[in-house]
């Protein structure tokens, strides 16, 4: 990110200073994993921010648009098996690989969009589970792709011959990158008319129709780029940990994802990025000190809707604002 | 595709369709009612199975294994509710799912931690435990019936409740209209207390009817929700009749699915790739299903006056 100079602090919110210091800190995690001799962190890192990718699509979703998806995690999966089925028959380069990827998964999101978007409330959270459930059978019965049991990389893909993703400082950095490019994306997209329109329609769809515009197109197109990212997300996914599974895509994951924009702060985007680092950090600590860690993740999440309105970067601002 | 095997089939449809009704109408009740998602609603009924294991361990008896069961469960749920949901009903969609994640979560590790991660079964209780002739050569397990009848008996118990009683009244009074029933001087922090006090119940019954069956574990209540929404949702949401209707069509489709989605698609399909095809299909039928009600009637079936 570009440092703001004095004349043009104004134009940079908090929003994106607080952005930006987390960006410089990912920035750095490779040097003191360097230090420390690490690899651990360094991959611990990188799944973070590949998380973060897909929390930050959903965030676009539920705190711009109300549009609580319950099936995120079937673009995530989309996006890891169309990398895991095009390297099982030879075709490791990503810039055949992730392209196929954005596009199966941004088809998914178009067909079932065009359905989902007719429902609201409630209906939508239900009948997008109900997508996220019919591509995790589908995954599950994928025979010849591993079925229940996915399906191993061989290799990691790389891109335009150079081995990028090979090594784990590269991938951090390859994954950083599309973290960054994400955010930049989102956060152009929120600011842009297109945005206006589509926060709008959260506040009150009726009246936006009434003003003429067509929301239902609107929240369309935003929701094929959510899918679009979340699949990206998966590609990484699956060129990080070498491996596919259906567990990818199960409802389960969806509601992860949901934890994760809700743990950091909605409608945020940053918080999406908070969100993905406290849940992943957390299951990592709390299971290494107990396999009966879930017994206190669960009352946590609990405790956090109850009395942390707003998530953790809600937390830290009433904080920093009684000061 | 005999017919023996077609009416096994549709008995053990009708029996998973009881099921899901048992659980999905506390389910639609509790989001019809109080507005309030309980994604918590499925480790009750995993709650009711581990319970009747216990209690059938200490007494030895089916009936006082059921009886109490029942009991715990309801004082369960109700603690519950105290603790954690009856704060919740005021907050949006998203704050109920996330917490009562929270809740999924702690009880599938609890059951682990107090039960062991290893399944667990009851036995069948002795006087059903036998199988009955239904046709010549055609023997179905009486327990199942047992289960259908029980079900069956369950929803008539429930309608005459809800239609005929003043508490039934104030119920579909609050799924139609909550804050105008409390305008009229109802208690409705009491009534909610009830109508979930009421639905933990059948999901406990049904995970004790269950266990005889399918085998006790940690988990076992996800499926299982998730099943139950897509009855509800199919339904109509706050609607015991669309539970009702939804619960049968979901058990029926999903079961004779999967007995002969593998023989149909060999009709215009080769063997091999029916044999691939069919499983898979089998099990996102109910999600096609359900897709397809919401596309043509976004609001279920029958959905809850004043709804929608």
């Amino acid at each position: 990110m570009s440092k703001p100079d004095a004349k043009a602090a104004s134009r940079f919110s908090r929003a994106d200073v607080i952005a930006a210091v987390i960006f410089l800190v990912l920035a750095a995690v490779p040097l003191a994993a360097s230090m420390g001799t690490e690899s651990y962190l360094l991959a611990l890192v990188t799944r973070v921010m590949i998380f973060a990718i897909a929390a930050l699509a959903l965030d676009l979703l539920v705190g711009y648009g109300a549009l609580v998806s319950f099936g995120h995690a079937a673009f995530v999966g989309l996006g890891a098996y169309a990398a895991g089925i095009l390297a099982s028959h030879g075709i490791n380069e990503a810039l055949i690989a992730l392209p196929v990827a954005l596009a199966v998964s941004m088809l998914f999101a178009l067909a079932t969009g065009i359905v989902c978007l007719r429902t609201r409330g409630v209906y939508f959270i239900m009948i997008t589970l109900a997508f996220g459930q019919m591509a995790f059978f589908t995954a599950s019965s994928l025979a010849p792709y591993g079925g229940d049991d996915g399906l191993t990389l061989r290799t990691r893909d790389t891109v335009a011959g150079l081995p990028l993703l090979a090594g784990d400082h590269s991938l951090y950095y390859v994954v950083f990158s599309c973290l960054l490019g994400a955010y930049a994306l989102c956060r152009a997209l929120i600011a842009s008319r297109f945005g206006r329109v589509f926060r709008g329609a959260r506040e009150n769809p009726t009246r936006m129709a009434t003003i003429g515009f067509e929301v239902f197109r609107y929240q369309l197109v935003a929701y094929v780029i959510a899918g679009g990212l979340a699949g990206l997300s998966g590609f990484l996914l699956a060129n990080a940990t070498d491996f596919v599974s259906p567990a990818y895509m199960s409802w389960q994951r969806s509601g992860e994802l949901i934890i994760m924009v809700l743990l950091g702060g909605i409608g945020t985007l940053y918080g999406a990025i908070v969100g993905a680092a406290a849940f992943l950090l957390a299951e990592e600590w709390l299971s290494g000190l107990t396999e009966h860690w879930k017994m206190i993740f669960g009352p946590l999440l609990i405790l956090v809707v109850l009395f942390a309105r707003g998530g953790l970067v809600g937390v830290l601002m009433s904080r920093t604002r009684h000061d | 595709m005999s017919t023996s095997l077609l009416i096994v089939q549709t008995l053990n449809g009708l029996q998973l369709g009881v099921l899901l009704f048992l659980i999905a109408a506390g389910l639609t009740l509790v989001f019809g009612v109080m507005d309030f998602i309980n994604l918590a609603h499925g480790v009750q009924y995993m709650l009711g199975a581990y319970l009747a294991v216990m209690f059938y361990g200490l007494t030895g008896s089916f009936l006082a294994a059921l009886v109490l069961a029942l009991l715990a469960a309801l004082a369960f749920g109700l603690l519950l509710e105290f603790a954690v949901f009856r704060h919740l009903y005021d907050r949006d969609h998203l704050d109920q799912v996330i917490a009562t994640f929270g809740v999924i979560l702690f009880l599938n590790q609890g059951v682990k931690f107090v039960w062991g991660a290893a399944p667990l079964s009851l036995p069948m209780p002795e006087l059903f435990s036998g199988s009955v002739v239904l046709m010549p050569g055609l023997l179905y397990p009486v327990w199942r019936l047992v289960i259908i009848a029980s079900g069956f008996a369950v929803a008539l118990l429930l309608y005459l409740l809800v239609s005929r009683t003043r508490v039934g009244m104030l119920v579909r009074a609050g799924a139609t209209n909550a804050p105008m029933v409390s305008a009229l001087g109802v208690d409705i922090r009491r009534l909610f207390m009830v109508v979930f006090g009421f639905g933990t119940m059948l999901a406990g019954f049904a995970g004790i009817m269950i266990a005889p069956i399918l085998s006790v574990e940690p988990g076992m209540g996800d499926t299982i929700l998730i099943l139950a929404f897509v009855v509800i949702v199919i339904g109509g949401i706050g609607s015991i009749r669309g539970a009702l209707l939804g619960a049968l069509l979901i058990g029926l489709v999903d079961t004779l699915g999967r007995s002969f989605a593998v023989d149909l698609l060999r009709l215009f399909m080769a063997p091999s790739p029916a044999r691939t095809v069919g499983p898979a299909l089998a099990s996102m039928l109910i999600y096609l299903l359900m897709a397809v009600v919401l596309y043509i009637r976004p609001t279920g079936l029958f959905p809850a006056k004043g709804r929608g």
